[in-house]
């Protein structure tokens, strides 16, 4: 939310503000970042962005080549070809859309391809439903992708430019997403401060893929036939890029804060009225919203409780994240995704902090997992004042049942 | 917490996409003048990209970033301050795409509140359709022809400002008129629009709409189901066959009425109806056949009446009618319920025959959007007049 408003001093250092949806914010990031080749192919809610893309063009305000694949699974083809020919690329999807892509979405972090992408979050639907839902983005969670969460359209134009720097990073190239909220941040359009080109400029070098470049100065061949005798060893490559990636990140956001000016912090978490907390909310995404709102209302009623925003799912900041939990006395994940027949049948992020906190915390408090807001249900702050009345039960001591659904009918 | 506003726009998909979303643009980007900080956005499960289908925009403006957050909190405002109807056909209730039933124009709308109608008419017809309801609120008009057009094309006949002005009439502490001619002046560079919102602001008045007043109508709603009393599968049941059913006069059992999903029903979707004049209907099956909704009942004399409560309005059986004026699509606004037309026919031929008459006739002109290149410049003169004269 502090990013909406801006001290004025500080505005004016940008160009102009505007009134956009985060989604057509990333596609301001992409104009910006000299994007040269985007894919394409409609679905609802990563289409916005597509829509933006092809009026910049159409506009003459940016220039790159702009293919309408056939299906996302070209979509995504296409510009991973294109990015091991040196091209600065953007694409994105949604939903199934994305599920349809998989098999181009495996590959990717292997042959080193610093695609941006953007995930408007949607529900996996048969039929039909096109709220918000994070399994689609979470698929790609386990196979080298780097993969974020932003909460307003600002951060989403700022987590654009990052994730082209972090990714097109010569220690890292492997693909990044940044996972949008369907409806909640794709669709609302808020007012946002863009960047000047000399700044973004300041920012982000012209991506340079050196001895990786396919190209007939550079003899090579991509993607050759990889037989068993291979494969651990290509893992390998990406487990360490894994291995870097916290510390690239931390460079690039201080550097972003260096030029733009604006702080972001912590750039793995956020903290929300921590402080003093007994017990802390965590959740990704846009049911932020809600969350702050009700956390100032319960803290106007004595309530102890914080919240926490993660940001990158991947990489996972595990220590950290671990360390900064274990101060308090319990804590609720919201998770809107599912992990169907996962240890305690919770959600994903839930599963992910037990185990962050199982060999990086020196507490144990109880990590309750709840699942809400699935397919675009609204997370209502009542909503997240029932989660925190539980966990607060569970710091006291009274068990709670480890996964709960939270706003479900019946 | 400081000051928060939230004006909801009820309009027409494809027809009223891009003048809703002008509208609450240009709500936050005028109030933002003030310093005032805000969002713009559309009901997420409308479809506003299938034509005519009721759908939602809202802006949401706040003093400070906090109170702007409040008012995030909750994805569509459940309490607006003002509710703008940008089609009076719409009067008779919003029904979604998504599909939650018919829902007033004015069920979101607080106590005291205005009521926005873009029209030609006067308010007691269109208090027919608006539901009655408990509080009492403001109505008022701003006087002027439905605004349609295409997908891909705008025509700018100025309905945008001067729901704007109508706004800053109604409700100036969240924009005030000042604020709206500098964005008009700065941001849409077209001084007459400054005039037209500074007219609409002028002339735009509103009266009190007293408790209970209104259409006595309930409108339609349902329950849905709880997770562990849903069928499995994502499935639902089908529909059993349906049959013949009774002539309301001669009692002779006849023709088909298939049966119809009872949950889904259809209102305010039509912007207009098929009136069927059963004289001349040679029964040539050609509008039954066509209907993309298997809108038409085949009566037990076997003619062909359109369920009022199945029909989507495409006007495909006036299309493929060819009877000359046997099928006319005519207006919402000159009905009310969805009884049946034959049923009407039946009971008494003469005064079916006059209503045919007296219905048929002004069906004036309505464009359902684009139909070739000059026409909206062709149009706007005169709806620039009808606005002009107020
Ligand atoms: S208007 Fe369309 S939906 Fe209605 S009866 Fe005619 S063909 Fe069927
Ligand atoms: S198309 Fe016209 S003439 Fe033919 S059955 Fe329908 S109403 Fe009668």
């Amino acid at each position: 939310m502090a990013t909406i408003a801006l001290p004025v001093e500080e505005k004016k250092k940008y160009e102009q503000e505007a009134l956009i949806t985060g989604a057509e914010a990333i596609a301001v990031a992409c104009k910006l970042a000299n994007v040269d080749v985007v894919t394409a192919y409609p679905i609802r809610p990563y289409d916005t962005v597509m829509q933006y893309i092809s009026q910049l063009k159409a506009d003459g305000e940016m220039d790159c080549e702009y293919i309408v694949a056939e299906g996302e699974h070209s979509q995504f083809e296409i510009v991973k070809h294109a990015s091991v020919c040196g091209a600065r690329v953007f694409c994105g999807s949604s939903g199934v859309g994305w599920m349809y892509a998989m098999e181009a979405l495996t590959v990717t972090p292997a042959l080193r391809v610093p695609m941006v992408a953007m995930v408007g979050n949607r529900a996996l639907d048969d039929p039909g439903a096109f709220g918000v839902e994070h399994n689609d983005a979470l698929a790609v969670r386990d196979l080298g992708w780097l993969l974020n969460w932003v909460d307003s359209a600002q951060e989403a134009l700022d987590t654009a430019l990052i994730a082209y720097r972090v990714a097109e990073d010569p220690r890292m190239f492997v693909p990044c997403a940044i996972s949008c909220d369907g409806a909640f941040l794709t669709h609302s359009q808020a007012l946002v401060n863009i960047p000047t080109q000399e700044q973004v400029k300041q920012f982000l070098p012209p991506y340079k893929r050196g001895d990786l470049l396919l190209h007939p100065d550079n003899v090579i061949s991509v993607a050759p036939q990889v037989n068993e005798d291979w494969v651990m060893e290509v893992r390998r490559q990406n487990y360490e890029v894994t291995e870097r990636a916290c510390g690239v990140i931390r460079e690039v956001y201080a550097d972003f804060e260096r030029i733009f000016g604006r702080k972001y912090g912590n750039p793995f978490f956020e903290e929300y009225m921590t402080e003093d907390a007994e017990v802390v909310l965590l959740g990704m995404g846009t049911l932020s919203t809600p969350t702050r709102v009700a956390i100032r209302k319960m803290r106007e009623q004595g309530k102890k409780v914080g919240f926490v925003r993660l940001r990158w799912f991947r990489p996972f900041a595990g220590v950290e994240l671990a360390k900064c939990l274990e101060r308090f006395k319990a804590i609720g994940v919201i998770d809107r995704d599912f992990s169907f027949g996962s240890p305690n049948l919770s959600g994903v992020v839930a599963t992910e902090v037990r185990s962050a906190m199982y060999t990086g915390a020196a507490t144990r408090p109880p990590v309750l997992g709840f699942i809400c807001g699935l397919g675009g249900r609204e997370v209502l702050v009542q909503d997240v004042e029932h989660m925190t009345d539980i966990t607060f039960q569970a710091a006291k001591g009274k068990a709670q049942p480890l996964t709960q659904w939270i706003g479900l009918r019946g | 917490m400081g000051q928060l506003f939230a004006v909801e726009i009820i309009y027409r998909g494809v027809f009223q996409k891009t003048l809703a979303k002008n509208i609450t643009r240009g709500i936050v980007l005028a109030a933002h003048n003030e310093g005032k900080l805000g969002i713009s956005f559309g009901r997420y499960g409308d479809s506003p990209e299938r034509n005519g289908i009721p759908a939602k925009s809202f802006a949401i403006v706040a003093s400070d970033a906090q109170t702007l957050e409040a008012g995030m909190a909750q994805y569509e405002p459940k309490q607006v301050d003002v509710t703008v109807v940008l089609d009076d056909t719409l009067c008779k209730g919003a029904e979604s795409w998504a599909w939650y039933g018919l829902h007033p124009v004015h069920q979101a709308l607080k106590p005291g509140g205005t009521l926005i109608v873009d029209s030609l008419q006067d308010a007691p017809t269109l208090l027919k359709g608006i539901h009655r309801r408990q509080e009492p609120y403001k109505l008022g008009i701003v006087k002027g022809v439905t605004s349609f057009s295409g997908m891909w094309v705008y025509k700018d006949d100025h309905t945008d400002v001067r729901i704007l002005g109508a706004i800053a009439k109604a409700l100036p502490a969240v924009v005030s008129l000042a604020s709206i001619e500098k964005f008009i002046n700065e941001k849409l560079k077209n001084p007459l629009k400054a005039t037209s919102a500074h007219t609409t602001f002028e002339r735009f008045t509103s009266m009190n709409v007293k408790p209970g007043e209104g259409n006595a109508e309930e409108p339609f709603s349902f329950q849905l189901p709880k997770w562990n009393n849903m069928r499995k599968g994502v499935s639902v049941n089908g529909q059993p066959q349906g049959g013949p059913y009774a002539d309301p006069v001669t009692k002779e059992v006849g023709g088909f009425r298939p049966v119809r999903n009872d949950k889904f029903k259809k209102y305010s979707t039509r912007t207009m109806r098929p009136v069927v004049n059963f004289e001349t209907c040679t029964k040539c099956t050609l509008c039954w056949l066509n209907c993309p909704d298997a809108s038409f009942d085949v009566t037990p004399d076997g003619k062909y009446d359109a369920n009022l409560e199945a029909c989507c309005g495409c006007g495909i059986c006036e299309a493929v009618c060819p009877v000359p004026n046997c099928i006319t699509m005519v207006a919402e606004t000159a009905f009310d319920g969805n009884a049946s037309q034959w049923e009407a026919f039946r009971k008494d031929k003469a005064a079916y025959k006059e209503w045919l008459k007296a219905t048929v006739q002004p069906a004036g002109e309505r464009s359902h959007g684009f139909r070739y290149r000059g026409q909206y410049k062709e149009q706007i003169p005169a709806v620039l007049e009808i606005a002009e004269k107020g």
